[in-house]
C-alpha cells in the first residue's frame, strides 16, 4: 500500500492551494456575511479547468483524475466551504451523471460548456416530501410526442439560481415506485422552468439554494438521461460519488479550523503563556489533527477506488460519514481554543464551524451512512 | 519564433531567514520559491504566445531539483525546459553565471525571431546583474526593467520605468528584456497543464553539454572564473529590543508623545 | 543584428593589475540635469582616492553637458571626462557602454563607481561583462583601508574579534597552475552590501581584475559640503567619442517624467506606513495614516503587501525592493515586518510600531510598540501628537 503521492497530486495541491490562499480566502468573510455567490471565483475556476478536473479532454475536461477533484474541494474548503460546495456540487451532481448515464449526443451537447466551466451544473432530487426518502418523488414527467411534460416542484437545490444546466428526477411511472423514476437534462431556458427563493442558511451562504419548479416544464424527450424507468439507480449511484465530494469539503473545513488554531494558539499568551505552551492545547491540536489525518486517508482511498473503477459506494459513504463528523467536531474545538474571539466574526473559525455542520446533512445525513455501511457489512 | 525565458529558482526570504553561526544562509532550512521577477518575465512570453503562438522555453541553472520549478512553469504553459546543472558551475558570480548561461542559450540557438526574457533581479542576490551580462555575452541588445512589451513584427517596443518616469524604446530581436512586476499578474498553473507537465521535454546541460562552446572555459565559469570573491559576509548586531508600551489606549497614546516630546523627536 | 563590439584600445587587459590608476566615477545626468547621486558618489570617491594616494576623476556623458561639469569639483573631484555627443543625449544602453568602455579601455582607472539608479544598473553589468572585470550590486558601504574596513565591521557586524583581525589575504585557485594563491586585499576595494533584504551583509573584493566596479545604493553616501574655489579648478577633459548611428540598437521613442507628483519618501522626516493590517478597512486605514502623518508634516508609505495589493501606488514602496529610508520618525501601521520590509526602513531613526499581534516581527526593531487595533490606536495617536506640538 502506497501512501505517497504522485508528482502530478503534490504540484496540483501546490497551485490549488495557491489559488485558495489568493483569491478564495480573501473573499470567505464577505460572502459569507453578505450571502453573495462568488461568480468571479466560479469564472477564474473555470480558466483553470477547475470545473471539469476528472473528465477527459474530448469533452472539455482537464484531464486530471478523482483524487485531483477531491484535493481541490479540500483546498478550497481549508479556506471557503462555499467555493467547495460550488465545485462539488456542479461536479459531482451534474457533470459527472451525464458523463456517466449520458448518451454521445448529450455528452457533446452539455459537456463542453459544463466542464469548461462556461455553465453551471446543479441536480434537483430532493423534495418537500422527498428527502432521505428519495423514493417518495412527487414530480411527474408525463411523455406527449416529442417531450416529457414535468409537474411538480424541487427544494434545498445547490446551485439553484446559477446554473444553467440540471439533473431533475420525476415520477414517469408512479405505480412502479423507485422502478418509475426516470432522469432528465433540463436547461434553464425550457418553457416551464423557474427556480426559487434564496433559501437562508447557517453555513455556506455564499452558495446558492432555492427551490426548482416545474410548471408543465417542457423537456425534450432526448434529454431523458438513461431509459425510463433508472432515475433512481443514477441518482444513488451519482450521491455516490457526490459523497466524495462533500467528505473532502468536510475534510478541508476540519483542516483549516487546525491550522487557523495553531496559528492563533502559538500567538495568543494568557497566563503570561502562549496557549500552546499549555498541554490542554496540545493535546485538543494533536487530536483534531489525527482525526482530519484519518478523514484524509479515507477520504483519498474512497477517491482512488472511485478513479480505478472499483466498487467504492461504501468507501464513500465511510469516508463522508468519518469527515463530516470529524469536521464538526474539529472546527467546534477549533472555536473553544479561541475562547471570546473565536465566537466572534473576526476570526474565521465560528464561520468554519457553522460551514461545517452541513456535510452531515446534505447528499445523505450521517443516519443514511450508517445505514450504506451497515448494508455492505451485511447486517439486516 | 521562440521566447527563452532565463528563471531562478531562490530561497523564500518572506518569512524570517535561517541563518548558519558563520553567517551564510542555511538554505537546506528555506523553502524555496521562484524568483518573483521571473514569474514575470514567464508571464510575459506566455502573454506572447497566446497572442503569437510562438514557442516559449524556460532556462535555469541550478541543482537537479531545481527541475520542480521547471515543470511548474511547464504547467502554467511553456513549452519546454532546460536545466543548466553541474558541479563545476558551482560558486559562479554574476558574471560566471551570465557566461555559463549565454552558453546554454548559444548552445540551445537563438534565431532572427527570438527573444530572450529575464527577471529584474532575483531577491536572494538582488544584483540585477545576471541579464544584461548574458546579452553582452551574446551580443544581444538589452533593455531592462520592462514594464510593457509589445512585438510587431521584428520590433518589440518596451515600456522602461525609471525612478522618475519611463523611456519608451524600441529594439529588434533577437535582444535581451528583464521584467519588473509592473509587467503583468503571473498565471496559476491549470489542471491540465500539471498532468501533462511530467510528460513534456527537459533537457539537462551540464559541463559536458556546453564545453565546447567557445564562452565556456575553466578561467570563465565557477569560482575560478568569478571576478568577485567574498572576503566575508556577517550578520548585522541585533537592535536593543524596544520598549512595548502598556495598553493600547488613549492613555498610552499621550505617555508616547510625551516621551517623544521629550526627547525633542517630534 | 549580433556583432561583437570592440574597445577603443585592443590591448586592453583587465588582469594586468599594475596598469590601472586614480578611482572614477560615472556622473549620470538626465535631460542636462545633474542626479543627485552623482554629488554622493563624487564625495565618497574622494575618500577612497584619498586612501589609495590617486586622483579622482568624474565621467560625464550627454549632448552638451560641460556646463555642468564644474560643479562636481565642489564635491570633490580632481578631474571630469567630458563626453559630449548628440548620440549621448538620451540613455541608451548601447552608446553609453560603448563610450564607457572605450574610456576605460585607454585611461584604466583601478576603481569605478556607479550610482545604483534604474539606468546605472542597467549600465554597470554591460561594461563589466564586455571589460571582463568584476561588478558588486547595489553597495552601501566602501573602504580601501584596512584599518577603517576593520573599524567598520567591530561597529556594524557580529563577527568575533579574532576573525576580523585575520582578515588581509583572500585564497583563490590559480586557473593555470591549480594551486591555492594568496590575493593581498588590503589595498583593493572592499564593497559591502546586504544580502537577503539586509539581514544578511556581505563584503565583496575583486582581487584578480580592474577596475573593481560598484554600483552604489543611492540616497546611503554622504555628500561632501560644497567647494567653489575647488570647482573653479577642476580639470575638465574632452573625450574624442566615437559613436554612430550604426553602434545604436536600441532606439529611444519618447522619454517621460511621470506626470502626477511622486511621493518624496526619502526626504521624508516623517514616514508612517501602512501593511495588511489595514485590509478590513483599505480607505479608512490609509486615512487614518494621512491624518497621522498630516499631524507630522510628514507621508504616507507602505509595506510590498499594501503596494502590491493596490492599496497604494508603487512610489509609496518602503522596503528591499521599495525605498530606503531614514526619517526621524517612522511609524508601521499593521505592518508585521517582513525581512523586505525592515530592511527598507530599519535605519530610521526612532521606530514606532502598531500591530495587534504582539509576536509581530516588527517590534523585534521598534523603539515603541504599541500591541492593539490600529484602527482604535491610530486616532488617539494623532489626537496625541497634535496636543504634545501643541504644547510645546
Amino acid at each position: 500500500m502506497d501512501f505517497h503521492l504522485s508528482k502530478e497530486h503534490l504540484l496540483v495541491r501546490k497551485m490549488y492551494r495557491e489559488f485558495a490562499e489568493t483569491e478564495v480566502k480573501p473573499l470567505a468573510e464577505e460572502i459569507d456575511e453578505e450571502e453573495r455567490f462568488p461568480m468571479e471565483t466560479v469564472e477564474k475556476m473555470a480558466k483553470l479547468g477547475m470545473m471539469g478536473i476528472y473528465f477527459p479532454k474530448e469533452y472539455g475536461g482537464a484531464g486530471g483524475d478523482v483524487l485531483s477533484y477531491a484535493m481541490c474541494v479540500e483546498e478550497l474548503a481549508k479556506v471557503c466551504g462555499t467555493t467547495a460546495v460550488i465545485v462539488s456540487a456542479h461536479t459531482s451532481l451534474c457533470c459527472a451523471p451525464i458523463f456517466e448515464n449520458g448518451t454521445e449526443e448529450q455528452k457533446m451537447k452539455y459537456l463542453p460548456d459544463l466542464l469548461s466551466g462556461r455553465k453551471i451544473g446543479a441536480f434537483g432530487l430532493t423534495e418537500p416530501n422527498a428527502g432521505t426518502d428519495a423514493s417518495g418523488q412527487q414530480t411527474t414527467a408525463v411523455l406527449d410526442g416529442d417531450h416529457y411534460v414535468l409537474n411538480g416542484s424541487k427544494c434545498f437545490i445547490t446551485n439553484g439560481s446559477v446554473a444553467d444546466t440540471f439533473v431533475v428526477f420525476a415520477m414517469t411511472d408512479p405505480k412502479a415506485g423507485n422502478h418509475g423514476i426516470s432522469a432528465f437534462i433540463v436547461e434553464r431556458s425550457f418553457p416551464g422552468f423557474s427556480s426559487g427563493k434564496h433559501e437562508k442558511k447557517m453555513g455556506i451562504r455564499g452558495s446558492s439554494t432555492t427551490d426548482l419548479v416545474f410548471e408543465d416544464c417542457i423537456v425534450p424527450k432526448e434529454n431523458l438521461l438513461g431509459k425510463e424507468g433508472q432515475g433512481f439507480k443514477i441518482a444513488m449511484k451519482t450521491l455516490d460519488g457526490g459523497r466524495i465530494g462533500i467528505a473532502s469539503q468536510a475534510l478541508g473545513l476540519g483542516e483549516g479550523a487546525v491550522e487557523e488554531a495553531i496559528k492563533y494558539t502559538k500567538e495568543r499568551v494568557q497566563f503570561k503563556r502562549r496557549l500552546s505552551q499549555f498541554q490542554n492545547t496540545q493535546f485538543q491540536l494533536a487530536d483534531m489533527h489525527t482525526r482530519m489525518q484519518a478523514a484524509q486517508y479515507l477520504v483519498y482511498a474512497a477517491a482512488m477506488k472511485k478513479e480505478n473503477h472499483e466498487d467504492y459506494s461504501m468507501d464513500a459513504s465511510m469516508a463522508k460519514l468519518f469527515a463530516a463528523e470529524a469536521a464538526s467536531d474539529v472546527t467546534r474545538r477549533a472555536v473553544q481554543l479561541f475562547g471570546g474571539y473565536g465566537y466572534t466574526r473576526e476570526y474565521p473559525v465560528e464561520r468554519m464551524m457553522r460551514d461545517a455542520k452541513i456535510t452531515e446533512i446534505y447528499e445523505g445525513t450521517s443516519e443514511v451512512q450508517r445505514m450504506v455501511i451497515a448494508k455492505y457489512l451485511g447486517v439486516n | 519564433m521562440k521566447i527563452l525565458v532565463c528563471v531562478k529558482q531562490v530561497p523564500d526570504t518572506s518569512g524570517r531567514l535561517a541563518v548558519n553561526p558563520d553567517g551564510t544562509l542555511n538554505r537546506a532550512l528555506m523553502q524555496t520559491i521562484i524568483n518573483p521577477d521571473d514569474m514575470n518575465a514567464v508571464e510575459a512570453a506566455l502573454k506572447l504566445k497566446d497572442e503569437l503562438g510562438c514557442r516559449v522555453s524556460v532556462v535555469t541553472m541550478g541543482p537537479p531539483p531545481a527541475e520542480g520549478m521547471l515543470r511548474e512553469l511547464m504547467a502554467m504553459g511553456a513549452d519546454d525546459a532546460y536545466l543548466v546543472s553541474g558541479r563545476e558551475f558551482g560558486g559562479s558570480d554574476t558574471y560566471a553565471t551570465s557566461q555559463i548561461i549565454a552558453a546554454a542559450l548559444d548552445t540551445i540557438g537563438l534565431d532572427e525571431d527570438d527573444i530572450v526574457f529575464c527577471g529584474r533581479q532575483a531577491i536572494d542576490g538582488d544584483t540585477a546583474q545576471v541579464g544584461p551580462q548574458i546579452a553582452e555575452k551574446l551580443h544581444l541588445p538589452q533593455v531592462t526593467y520592462a514594464a510593457d512589451i509589445k512585438k510587431e513584427g521584428n520590433t518589440i517596443t518596451v515600456k522602461r520605468i525609471l525612478e522618475d518616469g519611463y523611456m519608451t524604446i524600441k529594439v529588434k530581436t533577437p535582444c535581451l528584456v528583464t521584467c519588473i512586476k509592473e509587467l503583468n499578474t503571473p498565471r496559476y498553473m491549470t489542471v491540465s497543464g500539471v498532468f501533462e507537465t511530467y510528460a513534456k521535454p527537459m533537457t539537462v546541460l551540464d559541463y559536458n553539454a556546453l564545453k565546447d562552446n567557445p564562452l565556456i572555459d575553466k578561467s570563465t565559469i565557477g569560482l575560478n572564473g568569478s571576478p568577485t570573491n567574498i572576503l566575508t559576509s556577517f550578520t548585522p548586531p541585533q537592535k536593543e529590543p524596544g520598549k512595548m508600551l502598556e495598553g493600547s489606549d488613549m492613555k498610552t497614546c499621550e505617555q508616547l508623545a510625551g516621551i517623544l516630546a521629550e526627547k525633542h523627536i517630534i | 543584428m549580433r556583432t561583437k563590439v570592440e574597445l577603443a584600445n585592443p590591448n586592453f587587459d583587465s588582469s594586468k593589475l599594475a596598469e590601472f590608476k586614480n578611482v572614477w566615477v560615472f556622473c549620470e545626468q538626465r535631460q542636462g540635469k545633474m542626479m543627485p547621486t552623482s554629488f554622493e558618489l563624487i564625495s565618497e570617491g574622494r575618500k577612497l582616492a584619498n586612501e589609495l594616494g590617486v586622483n579622482l576623476c568624474g565621467l560625464l556623458l550627454g549632448d552638451n553637458v560641460e556646463g555642468i561639469a564644474k560643479e562636481l569639483g565642489g564635491y570633490g573631484a580632481d578631474e571630469v571626462i567630458v563626453c559630449d555627443h548628440p548620440l549621448l543625449k538620451d540613455y541608451t544602453t548601447d552608446a553609453y557602454a560603448k563610450v564607457i568602455c572605450d574610456a576605460i579601455s585607454e585611461y584604466k582607472p583601478e576603481v569605478f563607481l556607479i550610482a545604483a539608479t534604474n539606468i546605472g544598473r542597467d549600465l554597470g553589468p554591460r561594461c563589466a561583462a564586455r571589460l571582463h572585470t568584476g561588478l558588486c550590486a547595489d553597495c552601501t558601504h566602501l573602504d580601501v583601508d584596512m584599518p577603517a574596513y576593520k573599524d567598520f565591521l567591530r561597529k556594524a557586524s557580529t563577527l568575533p574579534e579574532d576573525r576580523i583581525e585575520k582578515l588581509g589575504k583572500i585564497m583563490l585557485k590559480n586557473n593555470i597552475t591549480e594551486q591555492m594563491e594568496a590575493h593581498d586585499v588590503s589595498m583593493g576595494l572592499k564593497m559591502t552590501r546586504p544580502a537577503f533584504g539586509g539581514n544578511l551583509m556581505a563584503s565583496i573584493v575583486c582581487p584578480r581584475f580592474r577596475p573593481a566596479m560598484a554600483t552604489v545604493r543611492p540616497g546611503v553616501m554622504k555628500k561632501n559640503a560644497f567647494d567653489e574655489a575647488k570647482a573653479e579648478a577642476v580639470k575638465l577633459t574632452k573625450y574624442d567619442v566615437k559613436l554612430s548611428a550604426a553602434d545604436m540598437e536600441t532606439e529611444v521613442v519618447e522619454t517621460v517624467k511621470a506626470a502626477k507628483k511622486l511621493v518624496d519618501l526619502i526626504g521624508a522626516d516623517y514616514i508612517v506606513s501602512v501593511g495588511r493590517g489595514i485590509s478590513k478597512d483599505v480607505e479608512g486605514g490609509i486615512k487614518l495614516a494621512e491624518e497621522l502623518a498630516a499631524v507630522l508634516g510628514g507621508v504616507v508609505g507602505g509595506s510590498r503587501v499594501a503596494i502590491d495589493s493596490g492599496w497604494l501606488t508603487a512610489d509609496h514602496q518602503v522596503g528591499q525592493t521599495g525605498k530606503t529610508v531614514h526619517p526621524k520618525v517612522y511609524i508601521a501601521l499593521g505592518i508585521s515586518g517582513s525581512i523586505q520590509h525592515k530592511a527598507g526602513m530599519s535605519e530610521s531613526e526612532c521606530i514606532i510600531a502598531v500591530n495587534k499581534n504582539e509576536n509581530a516581527p516588527i517590534f523585534e526593531i521598534a523603539d515603541y510598540g504599541i500591541c492593539g487595533d490600529l484602527f482604535k490606536v491610530t486616532p488617539m495617536l494623532t489626537e496625541a501628537f497634535k496636543a504634545a506640538k501643541a504644547a510645546k
